[in-house]
């Protein structure tokens, strides 16, 4: 291993894998081997970087659960860097991150995060609040602030199921690392404003998880419309976007089965009416 | 000035290891066994907070008799090993022999390098394959040895006593049912007088290949254990007659949890912990 790292006292386990204490695993990685942290590097002052982005998700709650949907798309200026990428991942059983921003990183980042709140659970016995979920996230944007400036920034949302109450939170973050709650439905990435647009008129409180999922599908069709990063379904090469839900079951990414017959649906509807579904004027 | 004198290296190894085997024949007996669809753990822990048996990566799992403090730093390090080795490669290439293979070094320099004490434990790394041929088992010892585990092991306290048991009952390819009740069954014969061990004295978890999630690990806690155990009526706060005695064994049980908890003053945790664990059974040592 190309590492600093001292793997060589007592035996076969390195002194830091001994030390008690740590139960977080980036302030571990960051002792022992901190080159392996997605923020573990520096880019030269003043030069920035061009590299994949990826562009909206959007999130919304439902009686029972939230829902996080992405499109799949990924520019790196004017080209498309990536048809298929996947920005909607599981945090753990509980909870799901969508990322936008630059994906490198943004990818790395949320590889990290998984592990960090596996490793809580597997170091404590239980598994942390969603707020405590929420907060760790934080702390690892907060820390890419610099690669963030230079135009390497990572803007997720997340998503948790919280059991005592029965329901689904959402949080959205700044690349300050700004950690805000947001109520019903949220959206982040450049094609946000119209996704929210349409979120705003399309959003009811008593949604099932399907008409959650009919719901995120029309805004993130909305921001394929009028924003040239975000990719609208491509039902001739069979890529609809990423739609998870969480709910008391877990996560659970809708198969694309499923989703195949809701996209189309919500697709032929637009031939008829290519702005969409028209919500009441009073 | 004291005049150091000459102790032979052989009477200095054979000291450590008596002190070692003292240590780990204090505590409770943990049996690992293979079943037709994954491998269980078994040990007798009254504890609901601290673990003999735990989680280490996707389909790897770690259970330790001895001290708690020592396997539980040996635990924690395990942790960080896989998931280092998981987030610097893949999940795949994290493997339960690497795991034993560091135990091994570790336990073994600890064991004879002249400064410290010998760790007084005894581990088990288990890893579920994708059929039965697949599944492994090591056993690590205090001094570093590793054996490869046919078809279960029991670590720890009586484990010779169990073992005899379990040799006669044990049966390759069986059902979860029938291993957990032989396990138990033998877990309780460690004495002179056999016991009959209840719902919550016992700490139970798989490694269960037929799990969808990647994680592979579960514990197996109150009513589902009961109901595998065919003893429905036994768990906490159950009704009925039976009810009664349960209930008064989860209180003495609690009781000591409680002590550590309150009385987290520094020194005192460890000896308490060890006292929680081991409970009054040196009488069996």
């Amino acid at each position: 291993m190309e590492s600093n790292a001292d793997w060589g006292t007592r035996g076969g386990l390195p002194q830091a894998f001994l030390t008690p204490g740590i139960s977080s695993f980036s302030e571990f990685l960051k002792g022992f081997a901190p080159e392996y942290l997605p923020n573990g590097r520096t880019l030269p002052a003043g030069s920035t970087v061009e590299a994949p982005h990826g562009t909206t998700i959007v999130a919304l709650t439902f009686p029972g659960g939230v829902l996080v949907a992405g499109d799949r798309r990924a520019t790196m200026g004017n080209f498309i860097a990536q048809r298929d990428i996947e920005k909607v991942f599981p945090g753990d059983e509980f909870s799901a991150v969508g990322i936008a921003g630059t994906a490198g990183m943004a990818v790395e980042m949320v590889r990290l995060f998984q592990l960090e709140l596996e490793h809580y659970e597997k170091i404590e016995g239980v598994t942390l609040s969603t707020k405590g979920k929420a907060n760790r996230l934080a702390t690892m944007i907060r820390g890419n602030l610099g690669l963030a400036m230079q135009g390497l920034a990572v803007v997720p949302l997340f998503a948790g199921y919280e059991a005592e109450s029965g329901q689904g939170r959402i949080f959205s973050y700044d690349v300050t690392g700004g950690m805000y709650e947001e109520h019903d439905f949220y959206s982040v990435g450049s094609g946000s404003m119209f996704a929210r647009g349409a979120l705003k008129k399309l959003y009811r409180p008593d949604f099932d998880a399907e008409e959650a999922a009919v719901a995120a599908v029309q805004a993130l069709y909305d921001a394929a419309d009028d924003d040239s990063a975000t990719g609208g379904p491509d039902l001739y090469r069979k890529i609809y976007p990423v739609v998870a839900a969480v709910t008391e079951d877990g996560y659970r990414r809708l198969p694309d089965e499923e989703l195949a017959a809701l996209v189309e649906g919500v697709v032929d509807a637009r031939r008829a009416a290519p702005d969409g579904p028209r919500a009441p004027l009073r | 000035m004291t005049t150091p004198f000459y102790v032979s290296p052989e009477q200095i190894m054979k000291d450590r290891a008596e002190y070692a085997r003292k240590g780990i024949s204090r505590g409770r007996s943990v049996a690992v066994i293979f079943y037709d669809k994954g491998i269980l753990f078994v040990g007798e822990n009254p504890s609901r907070a601290l673990h003999k048996i735990s989680e280490i990566y996707d389909r790897i799992a770690f259970a330790a008799a001895g001290r708690y403090n020592e396997y539980e730093q040996l635990r924690i390090a395990g942790v960080r090993h896989a998931d280092m080795r998981g987030y610097v490669y893949d999940r795949r290439d994290v493997t339960g022999r690497a795991l034993a293979n560091t135990y091994a070094q570790a336990l073994g320099t600890m064991f004879s390098e002249g400064s410290g004490k010998p760790y007084e434990v005894e581990l088990a790394v288990a890893e579920v394959g994708d059929g039965a041929a697949d599944d492994q088992g090591y056993r690590v010892t205090f001094d570093g040895q590793v054996t490869d585990i046919r078809g279960f092991q029991v670590l720890g306290g009586a484990a010779d006593a169990v073992t005899s048991v379990l040799e006669s009952s044990f049966e390759e390819h069986a059902s979860l049912e029938t291993v957990l009740n032989a396990a138990v069954d033998a877990l309780g014969r460690d004495g002179t007088e056999p016991r009959t061990l209840a719902p919550n004295q016992l700490e139970v978890a798989v490694l269960d290949r037929t799990r969808p999630q990647v994680r592979k690990f579960r514990r197996i806690t109150g009513p589902a254990l009961a109901r595998l155990l065919g003893r429905d009526g036994e768990e906490d706060g159950g009704a009925g007659e039976d009810g009664a005695q349960g209930d008064a064994e989860s209180a003495e049980s609690a009781r000591p949890t409680q002590a550590v908890e309150t009385a987290l003053g520094d020194g005192e945790v460890l000896g308490a912990v060890d006292d929680l664990l081991d409970d009054e059974d040196s009488s069996e040592s």
